[in-house]
């Protein structure tokens, strides 16, 4: 799986990723301006403020290109804030975001931080094995459309939600060692590709 | 399925997403919306910011709880607060009040000379000041999720946060290519804590996040922090102690992402307004360095 997948770096955890990325055989390129988008196979957006990389998108004309790769078929996985930002609905908030799946999210879901939490999720596209799910001031999908499937729930709560060629996860696959998320996101990608 | 909060992974887990950004010290919830408006990841709720402290002298505390609620209660990015070195009740208020990060801080007067708290029995994590490597790993060994370098705050001079950086991330550079057998003695002559002298040998660089503070100014003095390898910054006095906060603050955390872009650096440094002023270090007699407190 040797593809090649742009991390925005605008802000937050997009180092974790890279190193998982880079553990199975890929090429990952910081994205911090449009140029960068070109010649990738996949996106990921990673965890750290939404409202910070929402204005550095905006702000720095990201957004645009982006949506565009998007919408053209370039897989785009998001994790924590970044599902957030592919979110179409923010509850109770007007945040810049990129809007790319039909689902609503709600902000620091679960409480502040001395609320955040792991856990051992079961996830059946991952196989028997539980995950281990790592929720920081995490958010959670409160609607989807039925074009969105649900591969996650913690707590009655959508936690692991892809349409189409696009994935966002509530938890943190990146700050664990269990490589199975980042798999499957590649293996997204090279659906994608055929 | 039982999920369990306080984690080490869950602790360390915030400072990471803070990666890359900028933590601003706030006093008001108008001054904490600016932030946030402006894209801090994070703000710390103070009475008074490391200048104000510094100016007025006597013996500066914890802020008061209602003006940490209020903070919390205007935005929605994480909200950190200051307790005194050694303080843990200080700690115990904070972490009731639901801040999602305790600065065990030298700008405030340090209630215990001999302890610092044990940061291990809390549920919220902790940030901690460090001017070496030693000093990082013994508050890591007390449990510190998060370190950031003192620098000396309240002087909009970035001197001494420099001197800091550099320091522990050369130390770090050095126990990387240290052969094992001399781990032990680096250990005994710094304080640290042997078992994290090796992993700091083996991972190559500190086992949590590693921010700049103390004197942080401008869009320039925030990206050079980030070119000498800092994880992020904290930008305490130097941005409501400008002319233009809502501005500067703004250009600070767009300097902070595109630190390696002189160009966008440029570009975001124009027509900032006036600076805070500056304080030159040999002026402040030795007993009022801030970064001198704690051990």
């Amino acid at each position: 799986m040797s593809y090649t997948i742009g991390v925005l770096a605008l802000q937050g955890a997009f180092v974790e990723h890279e190193h998982h990325l880079q553990s199975l055989g890929c090429r990952p390129v910081q994205v911090r301006t449009p140029a960068q988008l070109a010649g990738l196979d996949g996106l990921i957006i990673p965890g750290g403020e939404s409202l910070t990389i929402g204005k550095l998108l905006a702000d720095f004309d990201l957004a645009g290109p982006i949506k565009a790769h998007a919408q053209a078929g370039l897989p785009v996985w998001g994790t924590c804030a970044g599902m957030i930002l592919l979110a179409r609905e923010i509850a109770g908030s007007d945040q810049f975001r990129l809007g790319l799946m039909d689902m609503t999210v709600v902000r620091n879901a679960f409480g502040r931080q001395v609320d955040s939490f792991e856990v051992r999720l079961p996830i059946t596209v991952l196989g028997q094995e539980p995950f281990r799910a790592v929720f920081i001031r995490a958010p959670y999908v409160s609607a989807v459309a039925p074009n969105v499937g649900i591969l996650a729930v913690y707590e009655d709560k959508k936690v692991f939600v892809r349409q189409g060629y696009f994935l966002a996860t509530a938890f943190h696959p990146e700050l664990t060692g269990d490589l199975r998320v980042h798999r499957y996101f590649l293996e997204m990608v090279r659906e994608a590709k055929e | 399925m039982t999920a369990q909060k306080g984690t080490w992974t869950v602790k360390k887990g915030l400072a990471e997403m803070l990666k890359g950004g900028v933590i601003m010290d706030v006093t008001t919830p108008e001054q904490a919306r600016i932030a946030e408006e402006a894209g801090a990841c994070a703000v710390m709720a103070l009475e008074r910011v490391p200048a104000d402290i510094r100016a007025a002298g006597g013996v500066a505390r914890m802020a008061d709880p209602a003006i940490i609620q209020r903070i919390m209660a205007a935005v929605t990015i994480p909200v950190m607060a200051k307790a005194r070195i050694g303080h843990f009740v200080e700690a115990q208020v904070l972490e009731v009040l639901g801040v999602d990060y305790v600065d065990e801080s030298e700008v405030l007067t340090p209630a215990d000379e001999l302890y610092h708290i044990n940061k291990h029995v809390f549920k919220v994590p902790f940030v901690c000041g460090a001017r070496n490597l030693g000093e990082a790993l013994r508050r890591i060994g007390e449990g510190a999720a998060m370190i950031r370098t003192k620098g000396e705050p309240g002087t909009g001079n970035v001197v001494e946060a420099v001197r800091h950086a550099r320091q522990v991330l050369g130390e770090i550079r050095r126990l990387k290519v240290m052969p094992a057998a001399e781990l032990m003695t680096w250990a005994k002559e710094n304080g640290a804590p042997y078992d994290l002298v090796c992993e700091v040998a083996q991972l190559g660089r500190l086992p949590v996040v590693n921010f700049a503070a103390g004197g942080i100014a401008t869009p320039a003095d925030a990206a050079l922090m980030m070119q000498l390898g800092m994880d992020g910054v904290f930008v305490g006095s130097g941005i409501f102690k400008s002319g233009d906060p809502a501005h500067r603050a703004k250009a600070i955390v767009a300097a902070t992402t595109h630190y390696n872009d002189p160009q966008i650096i440029a570009e975001v440094s124009k027509d900032l307004g006036e600076p805070m002023v500056g304080i030159e270090i040999p002026l402040i007699p030795v007993e009022q360095r801030m970064q001198e407190r704690g051990w």
